[in-house]
């Protein structure tokens, strides 16, 4: 019984979903409502290739919660009316800490969204993942770059599409503040260093920050100094640093993290609206960079997923009240580094639903349909920046698809988490507390589990 | 929001409700039913022997008649005891000394490796040290606020009032401690203070302080939250036992002409020693497996780490299963010893 009438209610819904979005393909009849599932009209022409599975169910865990979890499962709803395959969506915050908990107790769930390539490395070595279907790898091919599937694939074997991600090399600023004041957006690393004496000489503190998250308290420095370790070091060297073929505390570390420090610990620099550098450890980076509307700090280092962290009302646009610029190169000449995160979508299970569902989650109707719902960004080249509405999330799709980007995945979730989400994250706070810089990459550096 | 929306959680909520008041409730009957049942029986069973037979010699037969059922009813009392010790305790010790000798994903054998660890590594004999200091210090203050406390309000007016409020941080969790404390220090660079602490700081004239940046003084800062939740349960064991020192004793004491000073060492001190090594053990168990303040004020940045936050962090973040167990079976052996003394004391106080 509710079997047949919840198809039926969902379709109305989701067609009314669709209209109400004017969706292109949006037409035709919503009344067969037959309880195939499977059925054949014009909306579900797109799904056709995923049929067959009607009836069956696929989990997907995640640690993405709330209101994003409801714009996902919204964004899958045509999917699942279409094909008749039912996905139970579960979120959890936390997602690191249960996921080895489930898999384990045997309890695993169909498809994880795994936002750490190592932990996805280490579920993939212990055997529990299974290999993507050759659908999934075909269509993942074709819709990212090499070096994103790069970080899905363990010992030649690929594992799961990309789906959501983000963007970290971004600096928020005040586009009133600046036009006010005939600053310009930096291009470079040099002019981004005499913009900020420029700022500390009118007497406004050119930079905030805060690296207080809770119990991981940490990780907005540790991307401080990754996206450095990029533009200073460059990419071979930061994938040499991550996978620990040079030690973590390497001269060219020392010097990137040297560099961070030359704006983070230099208190003409900072800490805007909240005191000292060391304050910077007890601010939290979702306040942090709320100076920036009171001009009481010009610029603040943060991934692009900062633009829904700003109090409501706050215009996010190029003309509004804030809005973010590329943090530049050092050397322009090296291309153009971007240091950015997102997850896979790995798969425990290799029935033929499941195997549907992580095709469907690498296409590009995926892709698109939840950009269109807001807030969200994905390295798929399918995806269209006109379906992509907000400025900052167009302004990061563009840098993704960049050609002369180089991207690179965060490290500290590369890393084992010993380091990438334990020491490194530890030593940035005794860091900022005022160790110096040999001290604590000293530290990182013994504590890589051998 | 429409009533609709919040009718499915209104009905779960119900839902669990009743689902509370099933199972404790059926636990209380069953709890008060059941031994009334076997006491009914046995009392039927006297009063049948008593009537049947008055002579002596069957007496002793029906009690050695009695005996294994006893022996029965009593392994029926204790089988749900031991089943549940057995699941929740014996086989995840063993399990954890086990895992303990392995490598962190347990899939190699690594000898003590892992205890060699714990005494190698800087960051962890800080953690040692830092546990070192909450074991030390909570007990002794919190028993020390807890008793002086209890001799002085020991029948005073509003005595009742006055115990209440040092016990009332008790009902709150440690986490909520945490958050309490954390505002108590926070800081502010600019502006007027929030933290009740800087607040008071920069009124009499200091520059406003980062209070939990500092070692050693912010694991202090810590150690003062336990104190404050703990010293009311000292408080109140305490001065039960104060009250229930016999009042000969007290009269005699005073006949004698002690001073109040003599009094307490001489007469209350020694009367309440067995409360006192209760408190203090307990105190000292609980401080030794203490984790939710570190985690929610410092989560253990700033050299405030201690072992059970350390033993989390390496087992379920870290995934580093080895390590995080041997820290385990690490706090495991430290509390040994502590547990022992407290089975000699109540053993010797039972002697007595």
């Amino acid at each position: 019984m509710a079997v047949s009438t919840r198809p039926r209610q969902a379709l109305v819904l989701a067609t009314t979903l669709a209209l109400a979005l004017s969706a292109a393909a949006c037409s035709g009849d919503s009344g067969d409502g037959d309880s195939s599932g499977s059925n054949s009209s014009p909306e579900c022409a797109a799904f056709d290739k995923y049929s067959g599975s009607n009836g069956t169910t696929v989990s997907i865990y995640s640690s993405i919660r709330d209101a994003e979890a409801d714009l996902l499962e919204e964004s899958w709803k045509s999917f699942e009316d279409c094909t008749g395959i039912t996905i139970e969506y579960e979120g959890s915050g936390e997602f690191e800490a249960q996921l080895p908990v489930k898999v384990d107790g045997g309890n695993a769930p169909d498809i994880a969204f795994v936002p750490q390539p190592g932990l996805l490395k280490r579920f993939a070595d212990a055997g529990k993942l299974k290999e993507a279907s050759a659908d999934t790898k075909a269509m993942a091919e074709a819709n990212y770059p090499k070096e994103w599937l790069d970080y899905a694939t363990v010992g030649g074997k690929f594992y799961g599409a990309p789906f959501g991600s983000n963007v970290k090399s971004f600096v928020w600023y005040s586009p009133k503040l600046f036009a006010e004041k005939g600053w310009k957006v930096p291009t470079t690393w040099d002019e981004m260093t005499a913009l900020s004496d420029t700022i500390a000489a009118a007497g406004i503190k050119p930079w905030c920050a805060g690296i207080e998250s809770g119990d991981a308290t940490g990780w907005p420095a540790t991307d401080w100094i990754e996206d450095v370790m990029l533009r200073d070091a460059g990419a071979d060297v930061y994938d040499q640093w991550v996978e620990h073929t040079i030690p973590f505390n390497d001269p060219k570390v020392v010097s990137a993290v040297d560099r961070v420090g030359k704006i983070l610990k230099d208190p003409k620099y900072v800490n805007g609206g909240f005191g000292d550098v060391k304050s910077i450890a007890t601010t939290s980076f979702q306040e942090a960079g709320t100076p920036i509307l009171e001009n009481k700090c010009a610029m603040y280092r943060m991934a692009s997923f900062y633009a829904n962290q700003w109090p409501e009302g706050t215009k996010v646009a190029e003309d509004g009240d804030t809005f973010a610029f590329y943090l530049p190169a050092v050397d322009p000449a090296k291309g153009k580094p971007v240091l950015g995160g997102g997850e896979f979508t790995a798969a425990f299970a290799d029935r033929p639903e499941v195997q549907k569902v992580q095709t469907y989650l690498a296409s590009g109707e995926a892709a698109n349909t939840r950009a269109k719902l807001g807030n969200w960004v994905s390295a798929n080249n399918k995806l269209e920046i006109a379906n992509v509405g907000n400025p900052i999330d167009k302004l990061a799709v563009e840098i993704l698809q960049d050609k002369s980007a180089v991207f690179r995945f965060d490290g500290s979730d590369l890393m084992p988490a010993a380091v990438g989400a334990g020491t490194f994250w530890k030593g940035m706070v005794d860091w900022i507390n005022g160790k110096s810089t040999t001290e604590v990459l000293g530290q990182i550096e013994g504590s890589w589990p051998k | 929001m429409e009533f609709e929306d919040f009718a499915p959680k209104l009905t779960m909520l119900l839902y669990g409700v009743i689902g509370f008041v099933v199972v404790i409730g059926g636990l209380l009957l069953l709890l008060d039913v059941v031994p009334n049942f076997f006491a009914r029986r046995r009392e039927a069973a006297l009063i049948a022997a008593s009537v049947s037979t008055s002579d002596a010699p069957a007496a002793p037969l029906s009690r050695r008649l009695r005996k294994p059922r006893e022996g029965l009813l009593g392994l029926a009392f204790l089988l749900p005891a031991i089943l549940l010790l057995l699941i929740g305790l014996v086989i995840p010790a063993i399990r954890t000394i086990i895992l303990s000798l392995f490598n962190g994903d347990s899939s190699e054998f690594v000898g003590l490796r892992n205890y060699g660890w714990i005494f190698q590594e800087n960051d962890i004999i800080r953690v040692l040290l830092n546990t070192l200091g909450w074991v030390v210090l909570v007990p002794l203050l919190a028993t020390t606020v807890g008793l002086l406390y209890a001799v002085l309000v020991d029948r005073a007016r509003f005595e009742s009032v006055a115990k209440s409020l040092i016990f009332l941080p008790m009902a709150i969790s440690f986490v909520g401690a945490g958050i309490i404390w954390k505002f108590i220090y926070a800081y502010r660079g600019e502006g007027d203070q929030i933290g009740l602490l800087n607040a008071l700081w920069v009124s009499v004239g200091g520059s406003p302080q980062q209070w939990l940046l500092d070692p050693p003084f912010n694991s202090f800062l810590l150690i003062v939250v336990m104190v404050w939740i703990q010293a009311g349960f000292a408080m109140v064991i305490l001065s039960a036992a104060i009250k229930a020192i016999p009042a000969d004793i007290v009269e005699a004491a005073r006949l004698d002409g002690v001073t109040s000073w003599q009094m307490f060492w001489r007469v209350t001190l020694p009367s309440i020693r067995p409360s006192l090594i209760v408190v203090v053990v307990t105190i000292t168990i609980a401080t030794l497996k203490v984790f939710d303040i570190v985690r929610t004020m410092t989560n253990g940045n700033y050299d405030t780490n201690v072992v059970a936050l350390e033993m989390y962090n390496q087992a379920f973040r870290y995934q580093e299963n080895g390590q995080g167990s041997a820290l385990a079976v690490f706090l495991f052996i430290l509390v040994i010893p502590i547990v022992i003394f407290q089975i000699r004391n109540l053993r010797r106080s039972r002697e007595v």
